[in-house]
């Protein structure tokens, strides 16, 4: 008796199971449907996920504002496919978490066609998943970690990647500073920090400089003290210091404190207006970055002209990349088939020779986009062009 | 050996910090038997409202054109924050806390995570604090006093640690010295017996609480002080990490124990320098809740808490 009883128990929960797999796997058909029968007439629907608030809110703000002049733009032209676009931004206050929900939420509740965002990368790889799964295009405007196109087949960035960007730092610094030693002060909590940190060692320690110590902190952390304190006792030339703007604001004020005047070198996380909250600790420090607003291309200058002119300020490369980033999207959305999430991704894909405020964009096998680099030098917190990098690809 | 004496100092300092914070929490259990989790929130208050008192009396965010202040402006901003603070403390001790004087302490102690919340999410609106990292104000100019041997002595730990000492010594008096202390240590050895004995239990109560929350701004003013630069939103993860760091201090000198705290703190701040300085800098946080789980393995009631020793 008592075994019968256990396989009907058995078959009865496996029923179960099987039920409710249908329902869920049925109400899922019923959202593919819903989505692929969005109405035809209606603006086109685009999401942009940002951190508008929290400790990198320049990022977001900046992106948006760049992502909305070109929306603006593309609409005064017609829009796309005769139809209007229209931009959804939801505000992940620079949490992972939060990244998630924002993506879910443009994607099942708003229909999105497409994704714009993030700028930094430990969040691309937080919404990337949920795009991919749910065969929506993403591009990234700046997001340069490698891992994040890694993904998979529906994620795209139009900036380079760390890997470019650690070797053009090191190029740089050998080359036109004529330093040999240093040492770097990365956030472990951080792939875009921790990433780079990684390929500039790798590629300074290749050219033949010498990384005499490594320091680590974490999100949050505001104290680096310790950490410099190490970096003073070792004695270096320089300091490399891939983080994001408002740690390497703090990071400057505390160096100088200790008596450390070393220059500062960083990559495209320093890009903010905020800089300037650093005064003069930041002088005769210096960045890598995807674009200089004192580039004389015509491109750019009549998008800083058109920028100034909107929001009063100077775009900075993240305005810059998510102008670009939009218009690229809605360069493919032009020549694709149809809004499928397969058929867009697809035009992404096939972009080549795109002429964008930060340079000419082809998308690669791995969905990278190959890109020029500049070096920017901080002068009383703002941003000065300084050099042209050349590295190999 | 010259970045080992500065690490001293910059344990010291930070010590100091959470030895003032910890003070908050351990005053707190000490005479209400519950973890005050909104105190971490009544230090970032602190920070923030000497960021905007600072900006109110005129004083230029990281020194502007004007340079740094006038000594008697810090004070008076100092001062401003611990008042304005202290009120905001008696006003949420009121509001959220004693209409649960009778109640489990669980629902106290949910409160308490409630009020955290509120206090984070209602500093980021844009007419409050709003949400983004704002520029310090430059009280203290960023001098160094001397140099001994490669350290350099600089004027903003000198007014850290002499600030937290001096705030140290008077709660020592306070609570050992003056009549409201002997209340407050009546109140913390029974609630009962003390309103038995004439003690009004809910002054006394207002009162540590006004105490706490006081020193918790002055913690938060030295924080700006000792990290110029950009103070990050009040939401922000940052913030909760400090509190929990220093309520690790007032667990690890005895929760409950007033000279407890401030030896937990100076503790915690130098075992967190030390390994950051020594040991891998990135795990910094794990070090001190590596310290609070020893401590709690193998003495519960923390260093100087003894069922003898006087609790407040």
């Amino acid at each position: 008796m008592r075994p019968m009883l256990t396989r009907r128990a058995v078959t009865r929960s496996a029923l179960t199971l099987l039920l409710a797999s249908a329902t869920v796997f049925s109400l899922g058909a019923c959202k593919g449907k819903g989505k692929g029968k969005e109405d035809a007439t209606g603006p086109i629907k685009i999401g942009h996920y940002a951190s508008m608030t929290g400790s990198e809110a320049t990022f977001g703000r900046s992106t948006d504002n760049g992502i909305k002049l070109a929306v603006e733009e593309q609409n005064a032209k017609g829009g796309v496919k005769g139809r209007k676009i229209s931009l959804i931004t939801y505000d992940n206050q620079g949490k992972p978490d939060e990244t998630v929900t924002a993506v879910t939420r443009l994607i099942d509740s708003d229909k999105v066609v497409a994704l714009l965002g993030e700028v930094a990368s430990s969040r691309s790889l937080a919404g990337g998943p949920v795009a991919q799964r749910k065969g929506v295009p993403m591009i990234s405007p700046s997001s340069t970690n490698p891992d994040v196109t890694a993904i998979g087949d529906m994620i795209f960035r139009v900036c380079f990647i760390d890997e470019f960007q650690g070797k053009a730092g090191a190029k740089f610094i050998l080359e036109d500073l004529k330093l040999k030693r240093g040492a770097t002060l990365y956030n472990r909590a951080q792939a875009y920090s921790s990433g780079l940190n990684g390929f500039f060692v790798d590629a300074f320690k290749a050219m033949g400089g010498e990384i005499v110590t490594q320091q680590a902190f974490s999100d949050g952390d505001n104290d680096f003290g310790a950490q410099l304190a190490a970096i003073r006792d070792a004695g270096v030339d320089f300091i490399y210091v891939p983080g994001y703007y408002t740690e390497v604001v703090n990071i400057a004020g505390q160096a100088r404190r200790l008596g450390l005047t070393i220059p500062l070198i960083g990559g495209d996380g320093w890009d903010s207006a905020e800089l300037a909250n650093a005064g003069d600790a930041l002088n005769n420090c210096y960045f890598t970055n995807h674009y200089s607003h004192e580039d004389q291309r015509p491109e750019v200058q009549a998008f800083v002209k058109k920028y100034q002119s909107t929001y009063g300020s100077v775009p900075d490369g993240l305005a810059a990349l998510g102008y670009d980033a939009a218009m690229l999207l809605f360069d493919a959305m032009e020549r694709a088939p149809s809004l499928d999430g397969k058929d867009l991704a697809g035009a992404i894909a096939a972009t080549k020779g795109f002429a964008g405020v930060t340079g000419s964009i082809t998308i690669d096998a791995n969905r990278n986009a190959a890109k020029s680099i500049v070096v920017l030098e901080v002068v009383n917190g703002a941003p000065k062009f300084r050099a042209n990098v050349n590295v190999g690809p | 050996m010259s970045s080992f004496l500065q690490t001293l100092i910059d344990g010291v300092t930070v010590g100091g910090l959470y030895a003032l914070i910890a003070l908050g929490y351990t005053m707190v259990y000490g005479i209400l038997k519950f973890i005050n989790f909104a105190h971490s929130d009544i230090f970032t208050l602190g920070a923030w409202m000497t960021l905007t008192i600072a900006g109110w009396l005129g004083v230029q965010a990281g020194g502007g054109a004007t340079g740094p202040a006038a000594w008697y402006v810090g004070v008076g901003v100092l001062v401003l924050t611990m008042v304005f603070v202290g009120v905001v403390g008696f006003v949420i001790e009121r509001l959220a806390y004693r209409p649960l004087r009778q109640a489990p302490k669980l629902n106290v102690l949910i409160t308490a995570i409630g009020v955290s919340l509120f206090l984070q999410n209602f500093g980021q609106l844009k007419f409050i604090f709003g949400t983004d990292p704002a520029p310090t104000p430059l009280l203290l100019p960023g001098v160094t006093l001397f140099s001994v041997g490669g350290v350099s002595i600089q004027l903003v730990d000198v007014a850290v640690i002499g600030t937290s000492l001096v705030l140290m010594l008077g709660m020592e008096v306070l609570i050992f010295r003056t009549r409201m202390g002997s209340a407050m240590r009546a109140v913390s050895f029974s609630t009962r017996n003390a309103s038995l004995m004439g003690i009004n239990v809910d002054k006394v109560i207002s009162f540590t609480f006004v105490i706490g929350a006081m020193l918790a701004a002055a913690a938060g003013f030295l924080y700006t002080l000792k990290y110029p630069g950009q103070l990050k939103q009040t939401a922000d993860g940052m913030w909760v990490m400090l509190g929990l760091k220093a309520f690790v201090a007032a667990v690890v000198g005895g929760i409950g124990n007033v000279r407890g705290a401030v030896l937990g703190g100076l503790l915690i701040g130098l075992i967190e320098y030390l390994s950051v300085a020594y040991l891998k800098s990135e795990y910094r946080d794990a070090y001190v809740f590596a310290i609070l789980i020893l401590v709690l393995l193998f003495r519960p009631e923390g260093i100087l808490g003894r069922a003898t020793v006087e609790k407040v």
